[in-house]
């Protein structure tokens, strides 16, 4: 596409320039002139009806409207004058007229836009007399609620649900002054829960279940960090109070906008942080005595821990201990426990949940340049070629830029599903192929026609098939999407594929790190930065000794559990009970610790189970789904647990390892082993930017992360991404998957989707009290599909 | 059905088949029905535009812009189907024209719809009728069956090898729905609100393709320019304003009706000789010109009026859709202030702030001030009121709403002040109530 010319116009006497075609609200805001609106919003259609943004634009006979008019060659603006400030004022005075002005009381009371405006532009005093028209406050879902008298009837939140979420369950109802924003299913909402519409709103008409009358806006303290729940790795603000226990994490919310995901949250992302506070939150060591688990102090269970597992380790070798690590642990913690689990227990069996096949991704990118797309670049792609999975659920944010992308620039969709997932309402074409022949249509991609006989129905046809194929062979640099429905030699076949057309791709797994867990080596055949553990490499240089054989994954370590050969397992942040159906009884004479949140399944069977930090709790970096690297900031401590990174350091520690080794921290400094609350934290990050922009060691702790991340940095290919950058409270991408030497996979491996939806997130969603009340809430209505207005 | 009228000084142009059975397709025929559009299918295209532009024809909904040019604007060529839509939501107070068209002669009207069809390029049309007039949806749906019927719509009309179709759609009562924006919304399916504006209908419409919005009797006048001659029917009214209107007289008048007459005819000729002059001996108050969105007129200009576009426009005021209500002097134009803005504040549609709010809260101070329980800030807040509603809103409801208030708080300022501090109404003593029984009063 040419890029349209840039036209000059003249506001308030400057003069500017923009592309033809620029809204002139936008032209006057990019040099800090605000012409102020309600319903105007990016990236939702325009509306016109808040009449705020008045402005004067010679040669025409009234004010207009600064939200729809595009800008002209020569045009003259006044958007400061009299007449439009008295323009601006009495809208306020109309508005405030039937408005509640119950500020004391509103949770928008101080982040209101009604406020910030009757501030500036003034209406102060009252020309009305008679009674405000009133309507009471209505409960639409467990989560919104709608108060009638507060609502400034700007529409954002109808489309917001509509065009944003194409969810549609929002409309108008009656007119003039009866107007009244209502649910389409009359009085409550069968809809995706998202909050956007309430965050979108600009007064505290729509206000959330879970937030309403809990605080202040001023009293709470703003931590921007990531979502703990998909892998999707969308960027919130998390409003923070001091609690008895320390913290209490009062909302969640995307109001800095920079992030990934721009505006947008789901439901997860804006209100399941609330996990962290469940009663059932593990608040101290358990060790079983007599058979039962019971409180235990700290230095009890590390100790036990440290001396059972040195033991085991000595007589029986590390070939006789499992781990298995998290996709929900920072980056910092998995490349750590491996670094444990090859160091100090001197094991390659270690293994993660996978719900994705990342490694055979890795595989069949090797050697490529700009083969991985990022979440940004979702929203931009020109066509976008997406085969299983079904991101409205499992994926929302990436569902989100899609269809953004396909609304705002028309974007083409191609979609390859075996069910009629949702966003085939975006889709140019959709294709329904039956279930587990994907691979099928990426035969048939690569020109093998005899393929398209096990794909056609009646609803696909060969020559829509054939379509679709010529449309992607001409695709322009298009993204292709894929989810675990396509592994090892598929993947290889569909890159093969993309390869011709200069695709980039994403490979969709879930889980806010899986992607992260892949990358750091959590698999028993490749070390970090997916690196063969039986090829060459030079970890035996940097680490000391490493195994050379190959461990065993999950199902391996099952099966040796069965046979009674292994004699530790040592998990952390995953619950392989219920996910891989491990067998109880096989763990029976196993020495099992478990590092977790709640009192898992799996938790239930072990020797110790050490409580530890929520995301929320701690620091690090996290990779989404398309390599996206973000930092997590920690929100704040409650008492009595510990991070993961710590509890993996202070066990290595009792183990007799050498700490310094394993975290490089400091420059000649001793290990503090006391040390730990400010720096496991992350409290060292905001020093951090200083110290490393002056080129200084800020590394004083053996529980920094930050220590660790600067190994990763140095031995992950890919992970060179700028680190200010992260602290600056970006994204950067990282590629350690086109840089893998993995060599050839090792077979069918055992992949286990979540196949969470949108309103569960495995373990820790069946803590969160939103989801279930939402869940609750559901059972009673049947929810469909609203047709797009 | 309405009664009909006459006067003498009448020209009988789109009222000339009334009270003739013309809705009948056969008494049509005989009344030189469906000549036109014969005679426009031998015509080109810019040729039957050119003989509109001769006509002068002004649209007859209220605005008066210029038929031949609306038509003009309509691309040649376009990917997306063209459409004619005709205006039949007649709902501005003191209007009540297009239903005697729509009841006397359907048929001028769709024959008007093809003949635009066959101007622009379109091959459907939409015949849009108010809510509330039930009875002339019966009417038109005949007439649209009996055209099929003849073979003069539908495929190959007149043998002609062009298409055309024509349909009926009933309104749900709203006043808004008559802007033409918000009719295409409501004939879509969707809420009765308007659009954004530019793109105009002429480019991007019903459905995204090109669209002429025309009013009932501005189609009706079609076939006749058709016929006689885009001069001939100039030369009926003064220049630039072509032709003959339906004006509809009502109010305190002794001979209310429906009367055709040129464009240009003298206001004070038209209450006095044509609508009879005003009952029981009264005295002239007041004059709403074209419909309750129009400035109101006192006696003395009524008096220098000639009904014609321009001289309203030479003044900054409309001339309107011809909806003429007559006031005499035991009116009261507090409560005349009020009656026109509950309408407004009823049919406001609610999309933008200034006229959803505006037109409620000038309602409920005319209401407590015409009671009595005026303040004498609220004269001023009145006004102020509707002056920041005036060319602010979305489109022109709002500055349908805010003209009479403003015209009348000017010219009848000494009414206003009457009312004040618990006075009763002058006009209406004995019904006036004690101050105790106002409604609210900070
Ligand atoms: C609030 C409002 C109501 C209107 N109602 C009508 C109506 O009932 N009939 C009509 O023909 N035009 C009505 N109009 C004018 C139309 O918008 C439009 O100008 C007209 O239909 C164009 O046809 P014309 O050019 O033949 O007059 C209304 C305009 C407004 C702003
Ligand atoms: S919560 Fe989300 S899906 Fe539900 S109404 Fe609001 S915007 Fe729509
Ligand atoms: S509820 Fe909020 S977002 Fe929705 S229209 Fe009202 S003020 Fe706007
Ligand atoms: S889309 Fe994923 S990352 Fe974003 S808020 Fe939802 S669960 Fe969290
Ligand atoms: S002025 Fe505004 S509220 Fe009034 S009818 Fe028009 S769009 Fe609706
Ligand atoms: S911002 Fe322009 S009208 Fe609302």
């Amino acid at each position: 596409m040419a890029e349209p010319k840039s036209i000059t116009i003249t506001v308030d006497g400057k003069s500017l320039s923009a592309p033809a075609g620029t809204l002139l609200i936008e032209a006057c805001k990019a040099v800090g002139i605000e012409v102020p609106s309600f319903c105007y919003y990016p990236g939702l259609s325009l509306q016109a009806a808040c009449r705020m943004c008045l402005v004067r634009i010679e040669k025409m006979p009234k004010l207009q409207t600064a939200c729809t008019v595009q800008i002209t060659d020569g045009m003259v603006v006044t958007s400061d004058s009299d007449e439009v400030r008295q323009a601006r004022k009495s809208m306020i005075e109309l508005l405030l007229g039937n408005h509640p002005l119950d500020c004391p009381v509103c949770d928008a009371g101080g982040e209101c836009e009604l406020q910030d405006m009757t501030f500036k532009y003034g209406a102060a005093e009252s020309r009305y007399m008679e009674g405000k028209l009133h309507k009471e406050e209505q409960q639409w879902s467990p989560v919104v609620y709608f108060d009638r008298p507060r609502c400034i009837l700007c529409y954002r939140c109808v489309r917001a649900c509509g065009e944003g979420m194409d969810v549609w369950a929002l409309g108008v109802q009656n007119r003039g002054s009866s107007s009244v924003i209502a649910p389409n299913q009359g009085d409550h909402l069968e809809c995706e829960e998202c909050g956007m519409c309430i965050d979108i709103c600009p007064v505290g008409a729509l206000t959330s279940g879970a937030y309403r009358y809990k605080t202040r806006p001023w009293e709470m303290k703003h931590v921007g960090t990531i979502c703990t729940h998909c892998g999707d790795g969308c960027k919130t603000t998390l409003g923070m109070r001091r609690s008895d226990t320390g913290m209490d994490i009062v909302r969640g919310d995307n109001r800095d906008k920079s992030g990934i995901n721009g505006d947008f949250l789901c439901i997860k992302g804006r209100y399941a942080f609330d996990y962290f506070d469940h009663k059932d939150r593990l608040r101290h060591p358990l060790i079983r005595r007599n058979g039962q688990l019971t409180q235990a102090t700290w230095e009890e269970a590390l100790e036990h821990v440290g001396k059972r597992l040195k033991e085991i380790r000595d007589t029986q070798g590390g070939q006789a201990i499992g781990v298995i690590g998290s996709n929900r642990t920072t980056n910092e913690e998995n490349y750590l426990l491996q670094k444990f689990a090859r160091t100090v227990l001197g094991t390659n069996n270690i293994d993660h949940h996978r719900t994705t096949d990342f490694a055979g991704f890795a595989r069949a990118i090797t050697g490529k340049q700009n083969a991985t797309a990022t979440m940004r670049d979702v929203a931009t792609a020109s066509s976008i070629l997406l085969i299983g999975n079904d991101p409205t659920e499992q994926h929302p944010l990436l569902a989100w830029n899609i269809r953004s992308n396909v609304r705002l620039n028309r974007a083409k969709l191609f979609i390859v599903n075996s069910r009629p997932i949702k966003l085939r309402r975006q889709a140019a074409a959709f294709l329904q192929v039956p279930e587990g022949r994907e691979s099928k249509f990426v035969a048939f991609l690569n020109g093998d026609d005899t393929a398209a006989g096990s794909l056609t129905s009646p609803a696909v046809s060969n020559d829509s098939l054939k379509q679709v194929r010529d449309q992607l062979r001409g695709a322009q640099d298009p993204i292709i999407i894929f989810g675990s429905e396509l592994r090892g030699a598929d993947i290889a076949a569909l890159v093969k594929f993309g390869s011709g057309v200069r695709a980039m791709f994403i490979c969709l797994g879930d889980y806010a790190n899986s992607r992260g867990a892949a990358d750091m080596g959590l698999y028993p055949d490749l070390f970090p930065g997916y690196v063969a553990a039986d090829g060459p490499h030079n970890f035996n240089e940097e680490w000391g000794k490493v195994p050379q054989v190959k461990g065993m994954d999950i199902a391996g370590m099952m099966q040796a559990a069965k046979d009674r050969k292994l004699a530790a397992l040592y998990v952390v942040g995953s619950n392989p009970v219920t996910d891989y159906s491990f067998d109880p009884a096989a763990l029976q004479n196993a020495f099992v610790v478990v590092q977790e949140l709640f009192l898992t399944e799996t938790a239930l069977l072990a020797e110790v189970v050490f409580p530890a930090a929520s995301a929320y709790e701690k620091a690090g970096t996290f990779t989404n789904t398309c390599g996206d690297i973000q930092l997590l900031k920690k929100a704040g401590e409650i008492s009595s647990v510990r991070s993961d990174f710590e509890i993996i350091v202070r066990v290595a520690d009792r183990m007799g390892a050498d700490t310094k080794k394993l975290v490089p921290f400091g420059k000649g400094v001793h290990a503090d082993m006391g040390q730990s609350r400010g720096a496991q934290s992350g409290e060292a990050d905001r020093h951090a930017v200083w110290l490393t922009a002056n080129n200084l060691d800020p590394r004083l702790s053996p529980f920094d992360p930050m220590a660790i991340l600067d190994e990763i940095q140095r031995l992950v290919p890919g992970y060179e991404f700028s680190r200010l950058n992260l602290i600056a409270g970006n994204d950067e991408h990282v590629t350690a998957a086109e840089h893998s030497n993995a060599g050839a996979g090792n077979g069918l491996v055992q992949i286990v989707p979540a196949n969470d939806s949108l309103f569960t997130s495995g373990t820790l969603g069946r803590y969160s009290h939103t989801l279930n009340s939402v869940i609750e809430n559901r059972r009673s209505t049947e929810s469909k599909e609203v047709m797009a207005d | 059905m309405a009664d009909l009228v006459s006067h003498p000084d009448e020209t009988r142009v789109v009222s000339q088949r009334f009270g003739k059975g013309a809705a009948d397709i056969n008494r049509h025929l005989e009344l030189d029905g469906y000549k036109a559009v014969q005679k426009a299918l031998q015509m080109q295209p810019d040729d039957i535009i050119n003989e509109v532009k001769t006509s002068n024809l002004r649209g007859r909904g209220g605005a008066g812009f210029s038929t031949g040019m609306k038509w003009a604007f309509v691309p040649k060529q376009s990917d997306k189907p063209k459409y004619i839509l005709v205006n039949g939501d007649e709902s501005e107070p003191g209007t009540c024209k297009d239903r005697l068209i729509l009841e006397h002669d359907p048929h001028s009207v769709i024959e008007g719809v093809v003949i635009a069809g066959l101007a622009v390029g379109a091959k459907v049309g939409y015949v849009y009728i108010r809510g509330e007039y039930r009875y002339l949806v019966d009417i038109m749906r005949k007439a649209i069956a009996d055209a099929y019927a003849k073979g003069f719509l539908g495929k190959n009309i007149f043998g002609s090898g062009k298409d055309f179709d024509v349909h009926w759609h009933t309104g749900a009562g709203a006043y808004e729905v008559g802007e033409e924006s918000a009719l295409m919304e409501s004939l879509e399916g969707k809420r009765g609100i308007p659009r954004i504006r530019p793109p105009f209908p002429a480019i991007v419409g019903l459905w995204g393709g090109p669209t002429v919005i025309n009013n009932v009797e501005t189609l009706a006048s079609v076939p006749h320019i058709i016929l006689m001659g885009g001069q001939k029917f100039a030369d009926y009214g003064p220049p630039k304003n072509g032709g003959t209107r339906l004006f509809c007289l009502s109010g305190h008048i002794n001979k209310p009706g429906v009367y055709e007459l040129p464009l240009g005819y003298p206001l004070k000729k038209m209450i006095y000789e044509v609508g009879g002059g005003i009952p029981n001996g009264r005295k002239l108050k007041a004059v709403v010109p074209g419909g309750s969105s129009t400035f109101v007129l006192t006696a003395e200009e009524a008096d220098q009026m000639n009904m014609d576009f321009d001289s309203f426009s030479k003044r900054g005021e409309f001339l309107g859709s011809g909806g003429v209500v007559v006031l005499d002097d035991q009116t009261c134009m507090v409560k005349f202030a009020l009656r026109v803005m509950k309408f407004y504040q009823h049919e406001s549609c609610g999309w933008c702030i200034p006229c959803r709010e505006g037109t409620d809260w000038l309602k409920k101070t005319l209401t407590r001030f015409h009671a009595g329980g005026g303040l004498k800030k609220d004269i001023d807040n009145i006004k102020y009121l509707a002056q920041n509603m005036l060319g602010r809103t979305f489109c022109p409801l709002g500055d349908a709403a805010a003209i009479p208030t403003m015209s009348i708080v000017d010219k009848w300022r000494s009414e206003f002040e009457a009312h004040l501090e618990g006075r009763p109404c002058p006009f209406e003593p004995e019904g006036s109530r004690t101050i105790s029984e106002l409604p609210v009063i900070a």
